[in-house]
């Protein structure tokens, strides 16, 4: 979604003329003209500097051997070593196999079955219940992750999670599965916990879309003959198209920063395997210890890999289906 | 006889649908709402009995003991306070920020246009790191304070954009008569494009609050050993973290005396009631904005 609206910025910037170019003086004089408008804008993008740009800046520890009693320059540069023990450390690509592993999974189902979710919620029939679902949807969103890892602990517990009360009342498994202390059970339970928090809330921006639709394509096809699956196969998914694709490259980029608030929130030491994800692997190794430079070479890794990941996906949709972000 | 039975079939597998399809969406209503109702009733039960398992949607032995006892719990109150500073002080600031910068952003007059705009979108696609932002706060001294919660997050590009877009669906004639009765730019947009701007205003505010309400990481990373400024959602993950530990809450001496009868359980679902219950009595009537404020962006594109 923060992609739509940043096409739109940048698409309506590069329709405006740009200013023919004047004399110094013009220049000054068009400020001083202005002066509230910058007065306005200046402060914040000062501000952006400062709190988005900085960070970049401090991505010269990642090849030095940090102190952080010392000064920039007393500081000792050792090259790239930071980076060869990063790829020398094991756990390193266990965490990485987790963060691609949950990302693919988060990537996949979090891109289906919002969409899903959109266009049979569209079917619905009677308004009341369509309203009363699709309000219902928001809900979790606007719930902390801290109290959904609550609740999906809770929900999957051993003694009287309904999860497993469901099951063993009808006779799928015949005692209590240990969700939460079984590692191979993480990655899903992570990405069923994400849809259960996200889908309402994704599936805005489809809805909005399919309201979008002409009314009397559905109208001709139906007089045509065409089934509620052929509507939706011919004509709301074609409808939604570019906003699927730019969605799904917003979801690429975003592939292997996948945030880890609900790695954080749901896991616990037994299924650290499979729990730990780049950004936790930072912390771990890098903030909670004192290794700032090792941690940087690790945030410094995933911003790199993040931003290649989306100028990839959005080149390969750009020539593919002619819609981009940028 | 051959249309009629083919017509007579499709309004048949249409209803088949329709059912299905109600059903499916039934389950989804079943499956988002019943944890928090489960959370509720617990909450609500006599903690002992909750011990005894098989709660689901209703109390056995209603009370708001577990209520009673929270609010007893001074880490709670803290938190509460911290909690709400923060969501007044960093929605209000995002607000006057976002529609700031949107408002000259939206000015096609505006000579540094789209060096601003290109500065703003850039800080969607990437980002320092968790280390080298972390890094940043040890340098501008704002570990242990609680500026820390507000000062990062103030301009947001998603919210600006999301602001703009519905700047640019006003009409431009507004700001033209307003400029002709000679108000400067500041004036226009005080007076003329904010009090407009109140349906996408609501939106921001909206995720602005909800934002700085659930925020947990800053309070771990940054104030985690700093119990003045702990908030709401800090002390809930302390509590959730004492599973089968006894509980985080032993140490708050107003409690260690009850803490044997008290099955955390019930406490436990009932802080985690306090935390969430003001964004869910708040969001449904908001719904109408948001959900065009979210759209602004989508249907334009």
């Amino acid at each position: 979604m923060e992609t739509l609206s940043a096409e739109n910025g940048t698409r309506n910037v590069s329709v405006t003329p740009e200013p023919p170019k004047k004399r110094k003086k013009g220049i000054w004089q068009s400020i001083v003209q202005q002066k509230y408008l910058y007065l306005m804008s200046l402060p914040f993008v000062i501000w952006l500097f400062v709190f988005n740009y900085l960070p970049i800046w401090g991505w010269t520890m990642a090849f030095q051997n940090y102190k952080p009693s010392k000064s920039f320059s007393e500081q000792k540069w050792v090259g790239f070593k930071n980076f060869v023990d990063l790829f020398q450390d094991e756990r390193f690509y266990l965490v990485l196999r987790n963060t691609l592993a949950m990302s693919a999974l988060g990537l996949i189902f979090g891109f289906i079955v919002p969409l899903f979710f959109a266009v049979f919620l569209n079917e619905l029939r009677g308004n009341i219940f369509k309203r009363t679902v699709q309000t219902v949807s928001y809900l979790p969103h606007f719930v902390s992750w801290v109290v959904v890892g609550g609740i999906i602990t809770k929900m999957l517990s051993i003694d009287g999670g309904i999860v497993n009360e469901l099951l063993l009342s009808m006779h799928i498994i015949n005692e209590p599965i240990q969700f939460m202390a079984q590692g191979k059970w993480f990655w899903g339970i992570v990405t069923a916990s994400d849809i259960w928090k996200e889908t309402g809330w994704n599936a805005i921006i489809y809805l909005a879309a399919i309201t979008g639709i002409d009314k009397e394509l559905y109208e001709a096809s139906r007089v045509d003959g065409a089934g509620r699956f052929r509507q939706i196969w011919n004509i709301t998914l074609p409808g939604i198209r570019s906003t699927i694709s730019v969605l799904l490259i917003m979801n690429i980029g975003h592939l292997i920063g996948i945030g880890f608030e609900k790695q954080f929130q749901l896991q616990n030491s037994l299924v650290r395997d499979f729990s730990e994800v780049l950004d936790l692997y930072a912390l771990n190794y890098g903030i909670n210890i004192g290794r700032f430079s090792y941690g940087t070479a690790i945030s410094m890794f995933t911003s790199v890999v993040s931003i290649i990941l989306l100028f990839t996906a959005n080149g390969i949709m750009k020539k593919t289906t002619k819609e981009s972000i940028m | 006889m051959a249309t009629n039975s083919k017509a007579f079939n499709a309004t048949r597998s249409e209803k088949v649908f329709d059912v299905v399809n109600a059903i499916i969406m039934g389950v989804i209503l079943i499956i988002t709402l019943y944890p928090f109702l489960n959370v509720l009733a617990i909450s609500l039960n006599d903690s002992t009995d909750t011990v005894r398992g098989g709660i689901y949607l209703w109390p056995r032995e209603f009370t708001w003991e577990n209520y009673k006892t929270i609010f007893g719990y001074s880490g709670l109150i803290q938190g509460l306070k911290i909690t709400v500073l923060r969501t007044l002080s960093g929605t209000l600031l995002g607000l006057i920020s976002a529609s700031m910068l949107a408002y000259t952003l939206s000015r096609p007059d505006f000579k540094s246009r789209k060096f601003v705009s290109t500065f703003l979108a850039m800080t969607m696609y990437f980002s320092g790191g968790l280390v080298p932002t972390y890094m940043l706060m040890r340098h501008l001294e704002l570990i242990g304070t609680f500026w820390i919660y507000i000062l990062p997050g103030i301009v947001s590009a998603f919210n600006v954009f999301i602001i703009r877009s519905f700047i640019d669906g006003l009409p431009y004639a507004l700001q033209e008569s307003a400029k002709l009765d000679g108000a400067n730019d500041f004036t226009i947009y005080y007076k003329v494009i904010l009090p407009l701007c109140k349906p996408v205003l609501a939106t921001i505010a909206l995720f602005l609050a909800v934002g700085q309400w659930n925020s947990w990481f800053d309070t771990y990373l940054y104030n985690g050993n700093k119990p003045s400024l702990t908030t709401l959602q800090y002390e809930l993950m302390k509590v959730l973290a004492s599973t089968n530990q006894g509980s985080a809450m032993t140490n708050a001496n107003d409690l260690a005396n009850q803490m044997a009868q008290i099955s955390p359980e019930s406490i436990k679902m009932a802080i985690t009631i306090v935390v969430t219950l003001p964004i869910l009595i708040v969001y449904p009537f908001l719904q109408r904005y948001f959900v065009s404020g979210m759209t602004l962006g989508a249907v334009k594109a």
